[in-house]
């Protein structure tokens, strides 16, 4: 589960990024720290693995991380999947950093498309990888429009959006990157996380940092800062439920992926973050697909 | 609505001062003044590239002049400078106290977007959040421009240019604007579907009493609508009066010429 602290690679600056590059990057960080929600530039780097795979995250992650940290990655949830993996291992590469799957012994977590169903604590960091930073985008292409919609908080348009989904599907149809208010000031893309995880980020006590690679851009909620979803007064903002429990551990509770297990209509729900999931079944908790039944 | 007629009724609505816009050595518009009482109706006329336009452009905060002043006798701390003004809150004044409708309904809606969408923009724009009483407004607002309640959901490229610039008009309406500005609001349509707009236009700026500015170069729709014309001819005015006078009377001999070029039926 935990891998511990490494030799790191010769050859390679701690964590990659030379030592000038994530004192620029550290810059931009407090910036955004200092104006929660706000995008701010930063002159992102080449890194050794291409744009969409979470290379302001890792941006970030590397400078940030320091020799006793412990990282976890997840992607989707899961610590087992390919990208979640090679980052993973590129910083116990690069940093020589302890690894973790376990979301309570991590002090840093990088994560693509969800936040861990484990609350997170003040002493915790989590870095999520943006692809698109710019709630306004597909409303209004043009950059030096979005930028003074934000300068005046005009943010009329994404409600537009949202009434638009209203009269369409008769319910706000967004399910992930729901668009969040922070500070009650910036409008703000939680990167492509489903809503459901929208309420973790409200009023969390852990540091949340987004990094954007491709778009140059870096922004921050800092702990204990209020996020707000958008909604109208009579369709409130709701997360996704379902009627199933995870087939493995039982929850109720947890974000559920859809899994087909055979080409005859067989499908299962599973927590999509699989440490948890581990973790409750290590203590006991079993669904109707779990290991006991298994046996 | 009356009761602020009649409370700013020894102030002019708009005030125009010496506007000026030049593109480098071309003249778009030159030393033009006028007032707008509240209410009033004002035409501005003259050929293709007399500088309507321009001028329009300049009096509602769309190109900033080089010179000369537009003052609006806003509802909050009366007139002032609209190039004064903080930049949002001249975008405000323009998304609610003001109305601008365009000749080209593509520059004047959102074409990704539904009808009604359109419509209930401002509304939200202003702040209200709850869908129930946004949909019953732009309902209202969309009976209102004589559109079918049914095709509230469409999306405006679905629409005829008729009923496009219908929906334009309820779309800056319904926040009760006092001053709205229209360029060419009905050309490029045909006859028939020109009239009815226009019949429409008159009867909401009569019974709303609103002020407007209307640019074109249909004699006909200066006839129709408005109660003052000012002629412009090469970026200059060249006569201002009633409407009726201009039209019946023209002194200038280049108003002399529009008016004798009506083509008769």
């Amino acid at each position: 589960m935990t891998e511990p602290a490494q030799q790191p690679l010769t050859g390679y600056n701690f964590a990659y990024l030379d030592e000038q590059t994530k004192r620029m990057i550290r810059r931009s960080i407090l910036k955004a720290v200092a104006i929660p929600g706000h995008q701010i530039p930063f002159g992102s780097r080449e890194m050794p693995l291409p744009y969409g795979w979470g290379t302001g995250g890792i941006q970030v992650t590397a400078s940030i991380i320091g020799k006793d940290d412990t990282l976890k990655v997840i992607d989707q949830g899961a610590d087992d999947t390919t990208n979640a993996v090679s980052i993973r291992k590129f910083f116990a590469a690069t940093a020589g950093v302890a690894t973790t799957e376990r979301t309570t012994e991590a002090t840093i977590v990088q994560t693509r498309h969800r936040i861990p169903e484990t609350p997170l604590t003040e002493n915790q960091i989590i870095v999520y990888q943006v692809p698109i930073p710019e709630p306004l985008r597909w409303l209004e292409p043009r950059e030096v429009e979005t930028r003074k919609m934000h300068a005046l908080a005009e943010y009329g348009p994404m409600h537009v959006q949202l009434y638009e989904q209203i009269a369409k599907y008769g319910r706000i149809a967004a399910s992930y990157d729901y668009p969040v208010v922070v500070n009650g000031r910036y409008l703000m893309r939680p990167s492509p996380i489903p809503k459901f995880d929208n309420p973790k980020m409200d009023n969390n006590p852990a540091l949340q940092l987004f990094g954007a690679g491709r778009e140059k851009r870096i922004y921050a909620v800092p702990p204990y800062t209020s996020v707000k979803s958008l909604d109208f007064e009579d369709y409130p903002f709701s997360v996704e439920s379902w009627e199933h429990c995870c087939a493995l551990c039982g929850s109720t509770d947890s974000y559920l992926d859809e899994i087909i297990t055979d080409d005859r209509g067989g499908k299962m729900f599973v927590c999509s973050d699989t440490d948890y999931c581990t973790q409750r079944q290590e203590n006991g908790h079993f669904g109707p697909l779990g290991s006991e039944a298994a046996e | 609505m009356t009761d602020r007629i009649s409370h700013n009724a020894d102030t002019p609505l708009l005030r125009v001062d010496s506007l000026s816009k030049s593109y480098g050595p071309v003249v778009g518009c030159r030393d033009v003044a006028f007032d707008l009482w509240p209410g009033e109706v004002l035409g501005i006329v003259g050929e293709s590239g007399s500088g309507k336009t321009t001028l329009l452009k300049c009096v509602s905060a769309q190109l900033e002049p080089d010179g000369g002043a537009v003052q609006y006798d806003t509802r909050d701390d009366g007139p002032r400078d609209v190039y004064g003004l903080s930049e949002a809150r001249r975008r405000l004044l323009m998304r609610t106290d003001w109305g601008i409708v365009h000749q080209n309904p593509r520059d004047g809606l959102r074409f990704g977007i539904s009808a009604g969408a359109n419509v209930g923009e401002r509304l939200i724009a202003v702040g209200e959040r709850h869908y129930g009483d946004l949909r019953a407004e732009v309902t209202d607002w969309l009976e209102r421009v004589e559109m079918d309640i049914g095709r509230m959901d469409d999306l405006p490229s679905t629409f005829s240019g008729g009923m496009q610039q219908r929906v334009q008009i309820a779309r800056n309406l319904i926040t009760r604007p006092r001053l709205v500005f229209m360029d060419e609001p009905t050309s490029g349509l045909d006859v028939s579907v020109q009239a009815r707009l226009l019949d429409l236009i008159r009867m909401l700026v009569g019974t709303l009493r609103i002020a407007c500015i209307i640019v074109t170069h249909d004699l006909g729709v200066v006839r129709l609508l408005t109660h003052r014309t000012i002629v412009m001819q090469k970026g200059e005015v060249v006569e201002h009066g009633l409407t009726d006078q201009v039209l019946d009377d023209p002194q200038h001999p280049y108003t002399q010429l529009l008016v004798s070029s009506i083509l008769p039926v």
